[in-house]
């Protein structure tokens, strides 16, 4: 691989290093929060491409069909706790994991019955196609921007979290939820932010992906989510630091491996991927970051 | 302004007092089919400081836990300055004026001592009120000062305790619920921490705290209730408790080897 190449590649493994971190931070905040895992984080994927969808068949600009698709993403996300787990708040880990998948369900059967089973496709600016020449390296507009947006989201995460009152609350109530409460955190305040936030995530990481890809359908959420999965797992589940981590190692790894392995291996690309991450949960089970499960 | 204790409580306190601050009247509570307390009664007056003694297992954590509203009561009421407050959440509990200092200190341990102190004050909206706190308090505990940006877990037992205390002042409460303070700690550092809760009893602190440590919790309280198997067996004033009934019901059962889970 040339310098030039590897400049590229960087740029591209930043770019969707970046749409992993961002899902895989939403999905790790709730768990820190709530101790559960959303597997209906993806739809929020999904409830932010259709949104688009929708906002481009009444003509609107690029820019206004991507806000509207992440505020979507982030009403749906806190609608989706106070509905399906609010009234579960104190079940047991496996229930709230069952309703999550049934949310998902639900959701994916929506958009079957009510659009269709095949992708519908989303106009995006022609100009996410063009790549800029710097010196002798050519880098894709989406990319740069991709990459750009993944930056500013997670420095504006990190600034709210450490600056304001609210995401001190977060924090502190996902190290130790009830003597949060018991120091006056509003519980039902604090998860639901834990939700908005997380959706916004969805939602910025939605547009980007769809971006990418161009169109939209039932599952399209799926992809993406799985990976922010395996993102938050490497970086330790509820550690925010490490789900951004976690979220670039596994997107440098798959554009890397794209790359370099020879032609007749691409196919094993995404399970040599996969066979790495066993090889570092096999000595670090807890993830990178990850803290050994506290006793509650 | 509801009469506070109007029934006698299970084992009289006998002492006539002005309306209580904290009115606990035939408690219950259990866990699933196991009752941890059981028709516990009673008061604490304002600025006074009452102790809560007894072996493990007596249920004493279980009454500071539910006061402050983590724990549910299946019987029984509790007054708080005229106010019903049994059955409010810990959020409601503490902006009504109580705060707990947890056992085991349940600092946050990835943020810091200064962040811990932010927390504490969450309830709280005058922004000038808050500094002048945090610069007061953190004066006090010259230790917490210089290590204000420091991660609340780097910090010793005693320390901990000492920023878990703060830290449940950062709301001003009106009374603090102490939970066992000098678990696990040296000597040396007690001293510290019984130092601290006899200067907020000079400002005036209403203070109900479990101990371990009976000689200790005695010399500082005004009046102690004794608990054993989830009841008061016993309560009064410190200096009489100290002659009477409290060798036999606490230090009776624990000088046993049947002191219980």
């Amino acid at each position: 691989m040339s310098p030039s190449e590897f400049v590229q590649q960087l740029v591209n493994a930043l770019s969707l290093g970046s749409i992993y971190a961002l899902l895989a931070l939403g999905l790790s905040m709730v768990y820190g929060v709530l101790g559960m895992l959303n597997f209906a984080y993806g739809e929020l994927v999904t409830i932010t491409g259709y949104t688009m969808l929708a906002m481009t068949y009444v003509g609107a600009p690029f820019l206004v069909v991507a806000i509207v698709g992440v505020i979507a993403a982030g009403l749906s996300s806190v609608l989706m706790e106070l509905v399906a787990f609010r009234p579960l708040r104190n079940a047991s880990f496996v229930s709230l994991l069952f309703t999550s998948f049934a949310v998902a369900q639900l959701i994916q059967g929506a958009f079957r019955q009510a659009v269709s089973v095949r992708s519908r496709g989303i106009p995006v600016p022609a100009f996410f196609d063009d790549a800029v020449q710097l010196g002798p390296v050519r880098i894709s507009v989406l990319s740069i921007i991709t990459a750009s947006i993944g930056a500013i989201s997670l420095i504006a995460l990190t600034t709210f979290m450490r600056r304001s009152r609210s995401g001190l609350a977060m924090r502190a109530a996902s190290q130790d939820f009830t003597t949060a409460r018991l120091l006056g955190v509003r519980a039902n305040r604090v998860i639901s932010l834990a939700f908005l936030l997380s959706g916004i995530l969805a939602g910025i990481a939605g547009v980007l992906w769809i971006a990418r890809t161009t169109s939209v359908n039932p599952t399209t959420g799926f992809v993406p989510v799985v990976q922010a999965f395996i993102a938050s797992v490497i970086g330790g589940l509820g550690n925010l630091r490490g789900a951004v981590i976690g979220g670039f190692f596994l997107g440098t790894l798959e554009v890397f491996l794209q790359a370099t392995l020879p032609g007749s291996l691409l196919p094993y690309a995404q399970g040599a991927s996969l066979l790495i991450v066993v090889a570092i949960l096999y000595v670090r089970p807890q993830g990178l970051l990850g803290q050994r499960v506290q006793a509650l | 302004m509801p009469e506070p204790t109007a029934d006698e409580p299970a084992v009289g306190v006998g002492v006539a007092e002005p309306a209580p601050l904290l009115a606990v009247d035939g408690l219950t509570v259990a866990y699933g089919a196991v009752t941890a307390i059981r028709d516990v009664s009673l008061t604490v007056a304002p600025g006074e400081i009452v102790a809560t003694l007894g072996p493990n297992g007596a249920g004493k954590t279980t009454l500071l836990r539910t006061l402050a509203g983590a724990l549910k009561p299946q019987r029984g009421t509790v007054t708080f300055d005229g106010r019903p407050l049994a059955g409010l959440s810990p959020e409601a509990v503490v902006r009504r004026g109580i705060a707990l200092v947890p056992e085991g200190r349940h600092i946050f341990p990835n943020l810091t001592v200064q962040e811990n102190l932010v927390v504490g004050g969450i309830t709280r909206r005058d922004r000038d009120g808050l500094r002048e706190d945090t610069e007061r308090l953190l004066s006090r505990f010259p230790i917490l000062a210089e290590r204000a940006s420091q991660l609340a877990g780097t910090l010793s037992g005693g320390e901990q305790q000492q920023l878990a205390i703060t830290r449940a002042l950062m709301s001003r409460p009106r009374m603090l619920l102490l939970d066992e303070p000098s678990l696990g700690l040296a000597p040396i550092v007690l001293d510290r921490i019984f130092e601290l809760i006899a200067q907020l009893r000079a400002e005036g602190a209403t203070v109900l705290l479990v101990e371990q440590n009976v000689h200790r919790a005695l010399d500082l309280a005004d009046r102690a209730y004794v608990l054993s198997v989830g009841a008061v067996v016993a309560s009064g004033d410190t200096d009489r408790l100290v002659e009477g009934e409290l060798e036999r019901s606490y230090l009776g059962i624990s000088g046993t080897d049947r002191s219980g889970p």
